[in-house]
């Protein structure tokens, strides 16, 4: 029966970690892939409604974001408690919408201009006022799609 | 000399340096949540004079600046709005070139003719919120998604958002392509989605 004996003092051995680079780096390029880069730093409070009747936006270079809601903590001081809008990096004023939707049309190629859309990133506790203008200006300059972009879920959370 | 065989490299730190760029890209990864509601604005033009529509067309929503809403001239709670856009929508109380023969509404004479002369009006306030607004958005289209997968299921046996999905990415879509985006137009004609928004009130 000694066949069945264990070995005396037969130690685990080592466990290789020889394909452990290789696990490492098939996480690494997962991440690398799937990373998309802020493009824009935030300096308002974006704390989006919810809704459940979404429609997915695809083609991210053919988006235009503007953004608003109350400046952040750190921003308060400067700019006080009133909702902004946030344009690419900056704080912006209405009347900054149409130069920069003209702006972001120059940059793109003339046949997708039509396809452009504006994705409207707008804090929940903002006022309809500020949107109304926003979507006035989008309007004046024939900027007519656009897009409310929200996070999924149940609508009746947004109101309490 | 000697032929020397080169020394081995040693690759432990291999990993080291892996980790160190995973958890940098693991910091910074967002996965982007780039989803909402597409709404397309109506052009500035003067209209010369604007078509005379029916009271009993129109579906007026209001919500007030403490974010209530009145529909219809009554007060109502959110959870009841959907319902009551779709019983508006579908109502089909028209009669001879008018009549909609594929409604299942009450056939009420004082609620819409059919859902190609149903018009929704949203206003709102300048001091609504903008959670409000969405929720309403929602429900709204909602209503007319609920309507719309009704009738696709019906004829195509499949919901509309599902066609509308695959008309969207179309990879995945085994039939014709041609077919499917005819069907969506077929389904979007029967309701089409008529909701106006009115300037909010100062």
């Amino acid at each position: 029966m000694s066949k069945f004996r264990k070995k005396s003092g037969g130690e685990l051995p080592p466990i290789s970690t020889a394909s452990l680079p290789d696990i490492v780096f098939m996480l690494l390029f997962f991440f690398m892939v799937a990373t998309v880069m802020r493009q824009n730093t935030l300096k308002i409070q974006n704390n989006l409604p919810m809704a459940d009747q979404v429609e997915k936006l695809d083609k991210k270079d053919l988006i235009m974001y503007i953004y608003a809601g109350k400046p952040s903590q750190r921003y308060q001081k400067t700019f006080g408690q009133e909702a902004r809008i946030q344009l690419g990096d900056k704080f912006a004023d209405v009347k900054d919408i149409k130069a920069f939707i003209e702006g972001e049309r120059a940059s793109k190629r003339e046949e997708l201009v039509p396809f452009l859309t504006t994705a409207l990133k707008v804090d929940g506790e903002t006022k309809m006022g500020l949107i109304s203008d926003i979507k006035q200006e989008l309007r004046e300059v024939n900027a007519l799609k656009i897009n409310y972009t929200t996070k999924k879920g149940d609508v009746f959370k947004n109101m309490n | 000399m000697a032929k020397r065989s080169a020394p081995e490299v040693n690759a432990g730190s291999m990993a080291d340096i892996a980790f160190l760029l995973l958890i940098f890209f693991l910091v910074t990864t967002t996965i982007e949540t780039d989803s909402g509601i597409s709404r397309k604005l109506p052009p500035i033009e003067d209209v010369e004079d604007p078509p005379i529509i029916k009271q009993k067309n129109i579906f007026t929503v209001v919500i007030n600046r403490d974010d209530r809403l009145l529909v219809e001239d009554e007060l109502m709670q959110l959870e009841d709005l959907r319902a009551a856009a779709v019983a508006f929508l579908d109502n089909g109380g028209g009669v001879g070139d008018e009549a909609c023969d594929y409604c299942k509404g009450k056939r009420d004479t004082s609620s819409s003719d059919n859902p190609d002369k149903a018009i929704i009006s949203l206003q709102n306030d300048r001091f609504t919120s903008y959670n409000a607004y969405i929720s309403v958005q929602n429900e709204l289209v909602a209503a007319y998604n609920e309507l719309r997968n009704r009738e696709a299921q019906r004829i195509f046996g499949m919901d509309f958002t599902v066609m509308e999905k695959f008309a969207k990415d179309g990879v995945s879509y085994a039939g014709n392509k041609d077919k499917l985006k005819e069907n969506i137009m077929r389904i979007k004609l029967m309701y089409p989605q008529k909701l106006s928004e009115a300037e909010p009130r100062k």
